[in-house]
């Protein structure tokens, strides 16, 4: 859906940020019937994290100065099942999980929407920096954000059509500057909040909160780092938490050539590290493409992380022949791919899968 | 979105207050009108602080002194007994908090009172309020199991308690299913099990509307209610300490309430909590006969129009009056709470936790049903101002929302 003109019954998913603050703003201006909604996610006893009470407080309160309605919705149980047991079984099995795109598969563009439709809502509106639109031939089209630097369609490629017809995002056409301007003008109470960053259910010190986080859930294992001759070269403390790609944290020798690990032997708890040629492949090979029923074939813009560099490519089966070499993409991660013939647009992602050789 | 204004506000009671009905008495009921007057005569006026020495602060004692009086005898106790606390939180904490963390009045023989408590030492239902739980997780204790109905099982109960246990909390009604203890039943049998060395501590914070609490909770030690419950004002409860329970203060300070619990008294709200209690325990037998009718005809109504309703406590002789706690099936409870918002009824489900997220019921686990058979569970509850309008409106939004869900689902 885009931005509607005709005045709909609107559900704004409030995480207490200025984004969502500023979405709901704007479709209480554009004269929608509109109630916020804030989702318990994670909190547990100590409540840390994202959307932590202070979060739902804040989005309560820009609410209240909209004068909208505010519910919280507590899907902690299906967070967890969904979104925080696949990160951790992934990290057990040595691939690297993303868990914002679970959450939008699942809870945000899934559970939620079809909650908000029996509810007798006519469409979802969010914070995220990302356009609906519809093409030529009638089909809903997630395409970025004006501000590319900020756009979030990469986590969003999930979202299925049925759900993009119901779907808007206000903020989509404004720049981030824009978004705290319109937000200080308003007057919202989180006009100069910063941006939440990195997983919302991991709080604390970015360097450590994530071993920390795992090490209390699953069995951390030390791994020999080795180069490709074989050659013990150091070790790491937990190889659950080693990534594709990774040049720091290796307890590598400085000096040299920089060198990263171009592939992880998780049964073996082996980390091989190369230098830069050694990390570029000429394909991958992914899941399952999403939205389900999407059939993508021939050539596509392929973006591999969510700030990551576009590189062109071109699908057959369920592998990306890449025109150029590129740094191997880690297990566990999306690609998403967008349209050539509109390179805003996203025609799909897919989970790269493990190679063959190794599994 | 706002609920539509009302025509008829006297028919509707409370729930004028909506547009069609308010049933969330459980969770606070409408003020008395001869405590909201005493409420404000005693605010309208300079009043003076009754630990002074003048007239003026005399005046505001006795004022404090006739409204313990006054529910003494709606608790049955003695004035002596009556410690006055900011509500029902405070009075299970220092219910708890206080009796554990006092010298032991009564030892057990080889027990070294001076040494700390252990962890078998208190224990509380499975199904207490927060209010309770809360403390007896932080103090170690056990947390004893219940019957398919939210009563404290009484079979398991003798093998559940250690015999050094020094405190036992179970609660005279639950708040949220309605179920009524055999307090009398436990307390013979924790006596008989500890050799009359355990006290026993009774949150009858939910009770007080609608049973004779001075009457079942004759036996016990220690007793909570809390003011916004029964009609009073919010902010200001008691506990009920009998003869002889050593005590030790959580708020330290001017030694007020003789050193139980310090801190000048809201003495406006204690005289309000008076003035409730006598109106509680005066009208109590005519509101419960009138809202136990209401109460059935809600439920049965339902029951009639729509299917897949479970009443969560069948047994009504098992529970209060006010309490229509209903499982829906093939519906959200947080779906169902929006719709029946959006229609102008209140209602609620579980406990609100911090976020003002609804929590998974911890009773209703205790009682044995699970996520899917307590998934639509919604507490309707009942009180003195609810009107019969009220009623018939509740169950046309109910049976609407019911539904709408269970098409949507399809």
């Amino acid at each position: 859906m885009s931005t509607a003109s005709r005045q709909a019954r609107v559900m704004v998913a409030m995480s207490g940020g200025v984004d969502s603050s500023v979405s709901a703003a704007l479709c209480v201006a554009a004269g929608h019937e509109v109630v916020g909604v804030t989702l318990k996610l994670w909190g547990g006893v100590t409540d840390k994290g994202c959307c932590s009470v202070a979060d739902v407080d804040d989005a309560r309160r820009v609410a209240d100065q909209l004068g909208i309605d505010h519910h919280v919705f507590n899907y902690a149980e299906e967070f967890s099942a969904h979104v925080v047991d696949p990160y951790l079984s992934a990290h057990g099995q040595g691939t690297t999980p993303n868990p914002c795109i679970e959450c939008n598969r699942h809870i945000k563009f899934n559970l939620l929407h079809h909650r908000a439709m029996a509810l007798g809502f006519d469409a979802v509106a969010t914070g995220h920096h990302a356009r609906v639109r519809r093409n030529g031939e009638g089909q809903w089209r997630l395409a970025r954000s004006v501000d590319v630097a900020k756009d979030q369609s990469y986590v969003l490629y999930t979202v299925t059509q049925e759900v993009l017809a119901t779907t808007m995002f206000p903020v989509g056409e404004l720049t981030k500057d824009e978004v705290r301007q319109l937000a200080a003008d308003t007057g919202l109470r989180t006009a100069a909040k910063p941006d939440s960053q990195d997983v919302c259910f991991i709080a604390g010190n970015p360097a450590t909160a994530r071993q920390s986080f795992l090490g209390e859930r699953i069995a951390l294992h030390p791994a020999r780092v080795v180069d490709q001759a074989g050659q013990q070269l150091s070790t790491v403390a937990a190889v659950e938490l080693v990534t594709i790609g990774q040049r720091r944290g290796l307890g590598l020798a400085g000096g040299a050539a920089a060198r990263y690990v171009v592939d992880i032997d998780h049964q073996t708890a082996t980390v091989t590290v190369g230098d830069k040629a050694a990390l570029r492949r000429d394909r991958l090979e992914f899941q399952a493409v999403a939205p389900p029923g999407t059939s993508l074939h021939g050539p596509v813009l392929v973006q591999c992380s969510a700030h990551g560099h576009i590189q062109a490519g071109r699908i057959e089966g369920s592998t990306l022949f890449w025109d150029q070499p590129q740094p191997r993409v880690a297990p566990g991660q999306s690609v998403v791919f967008y349209d050539p013939a509109a390179p805003d647009e996203v025609l799909g992602g897919a989970v790269v899968a493990i190679p063959l050789g190794n599994r | 979105m706002r609920a539509e204004a009302v025509s008829k506000p006297s028919e509707l009671g409370a729930g004028a207050y909506l547009g069609h009905a308010y049933l969330d008495h459980a969770a606070t009921t409408v003020l008395y009108p001869e405590a909201r007057l005493v409420l404000l005569d005693w605010l309208s006026e300079p009043r003076g602080n009754p630990s002074g020495a003048h007239r003026l602060a005399r005046a505001a004692r006795r004022a404090l002194d006739d409204a313990r009086d006054d529910l003494a005898a709606a608790l049955g106790c003695g004035p002596g007994d009556v410690v006055f606390t900011s509500g029902g939180t405070e009075a299970d904490n220092l219910a708890l908090f206080g009796v554990m963390e006092a010298p032991p009045a009564r030892s057990a023989p080889g027990v070294d009172p001076t040494q700390p408590c252990l962890r078998s030492a208190v224990a509380c239902s499975a199904v207490e309020h927060h209010a309770v739980l809360e403390p007896v997780h932080a103090l170690g204790g056990t947390v004893l199991a219940v019957d398919s109905c939210g009563r404290v099982d009484l079979d398991r109960l003798a093998g559940q308690l250690a015999p050094d246990t020094r405190l036992v909390s179970i609660m005279a009604v639950n708040n949220e299913v309605g179920t009524i203890n055999d307090l009398a039943a436990v307390v013979a049998m924790v006596r008989e099990r500890t050799g009359g060395r355990a006290l026993l501590h009774t949150d009858a914070v939910a009770a007080f509307p609608w049973i004779d609490v001075a009457e079942a909770a004759a036996s016990v030690d220690l007793l909570s209610i809390s003011a916004h419950k029964f009609g009073g004002p919010p902010g200001v409860g008691a506990l009920v300490v009998r003869p002889g329970v050593a005590l030790r203060a959580r708020l330290l300070g001017g030694g007020q309430e003789r050193d139980r619990r310090s801190g000048t008294p809201n003495v406006a709200g204690i005289m309000a909590m008076a003035a409730a209690a006598r109106q509680t325990v005066a009208q109590r037998p005519a509101t419960v006969a009138r809202v136990a009718a209401q109460r059935d005809r809600f439920v049965d109504t339902l029951g009639q129009r729509l299917d897949g309703v479970r009443e969560t406590v069948p047994d009504r002789a098992a529970k209060v009056a006010g309490n229509a706690h209903l499982c829906f099936e093939g519906v959200a409870s947080e779906e169902l709470l929006f719709l029946l918002d959006r229609g102008g009824v209140g209602a609620s489900a579980a406990s609100s936790c911090a976020s003002g997220a609804i929590q998974i019921s911890h009773v209703l686990a205790a009682m044995g049903i699970d996520r899917v058979g307590g998934g639509g569970a919604v507490r309707f509850t009942l009180g003195w101002t609810t009107t019969d309008v009220e009623i018939d409106r509740g169950l046309d939004v109910v049976i609407d929302a019911v539904q709408q869900l269970r098409r949507a689902r399809r």
